[in-house]
């Protein structure tokens, strides 16, 4: 134990190389709004950082990458303790179009693309986009049904073959 | 911060490679830090990327986002990959000797 304290007193910070992370696989499994947009910044934010990343989309995720639901992805304005606002009011028809309206506003002030560009810009940037195959079969979808951007449809164990090396997040 | 000769100058950078001023900065600087960060010739393209990004920070105290500078610089995303491969808004701002760009997107 000594002998182990002595040696890590030794190390000189200086030439202690900074760690770092080379790859992120991110799995986005929720379809709302606020549950696409954290995986998605942080695969390009991985990027941008010179990592190599990939994103796997599962369950109701998929819907990030559905031809036909990825340019209409609402906030979730029931069942949001983050909306601060009574469950009644949540459900008022129209509301999870107004919030999603509002925090679509707010974005494009930040420069946050919409879901469809920002899946385009993932895959200019090098960035790998996956759908899940189980989600695929149990949804009744094809290959056919994402957008061109989408690599393929895989299975989780070739996920976990993609992901080895690297942090897998989960969101 | 250190103190480097780079340039015909002497030059300050912070503890990541970025010039603490930009002022300090000239077109041999630059050659120089992107040869030290795996580029190690400026084409004219990494130029138009590099001159997109010092011109809008001097205009606007910020360095712009990948997707204004995907839409705005003439180069698209693609092809910035290609240019400046370990993250083309980081190292265009580093060649271009602006500071590191805080943005998330």
């Amino acid at each position: 134990m000594t002998e182990m304290l002595e040696m890590v007193d030794e190390m000189p910070a200086a030439t202690e190389a900074k760690k770092t992370i080379d790859k992120v696989c991110i799995v986005i499994s929720k379809g709302s709004l606020e549950g696409i947009y954290p995986g998605l910044i942080m695969a390009n934010g991985a990027r941008m950082e010179g990592m190599e990343a990939d994103v796997f989309f599962t369950f109701f995720g998929l819907d990030a990458i559905r031809k036909d639901r990825s340019g209409s992805i609402k906030v979730a304005t029931v069942g949001n303790p983050g909306m601060h606002m009574p469950t009644w009011l949540g459900a008022v028809p129209g509301m999870s179009a107004i919030a999603t309206r509002m925090m679509k506003r707010q974005m494009e002030k930040l420069d946050i693309p919409p879901i469809p560009e920002f899946i385009e810009m993932i895959s200019d940037s090098g960035g790998g986009l996956y759908a899940c195959q189980a989600t695929v079969d149990m949804f009744g979808l094809t290959k056919d049904s994402f957008v061109p951007q989408v690599d393929d449809v895989i299975t989780v164990g070739e996920f976990y073959e993609k992901a080895a090396g690297g942090q897998i997040i989960f969101t | 911060m250190t103190m480097t000769e780079m340039g015909g100058t002497t030059v300050e950078l912070d503890g990541e490679g970025f010039l603490v001023d930009p002022h300090q900065w000239n077109e041999t600087v630059a050659a120089e830090i992107a040869g030290a960060n795996g580029i190690p010739v400026l084409t004219e393209r990494h130029w138009q990327v590099v001159r997109f990004m010092r011109d809008a920070y001097l205009a606007n105290g910020t360095a712009p986002s990948i997707r204004s500078l995907g839409k705005e610089s003439g180069v698209p995303i693609k092809e910035l990959y290609q240019l400046f491969p370990k993250g083309p808004a980081k190292l265009a701002a580093k060649v271009g000797g602006i500071p590191k760009p805080r943005g998330c997107i």
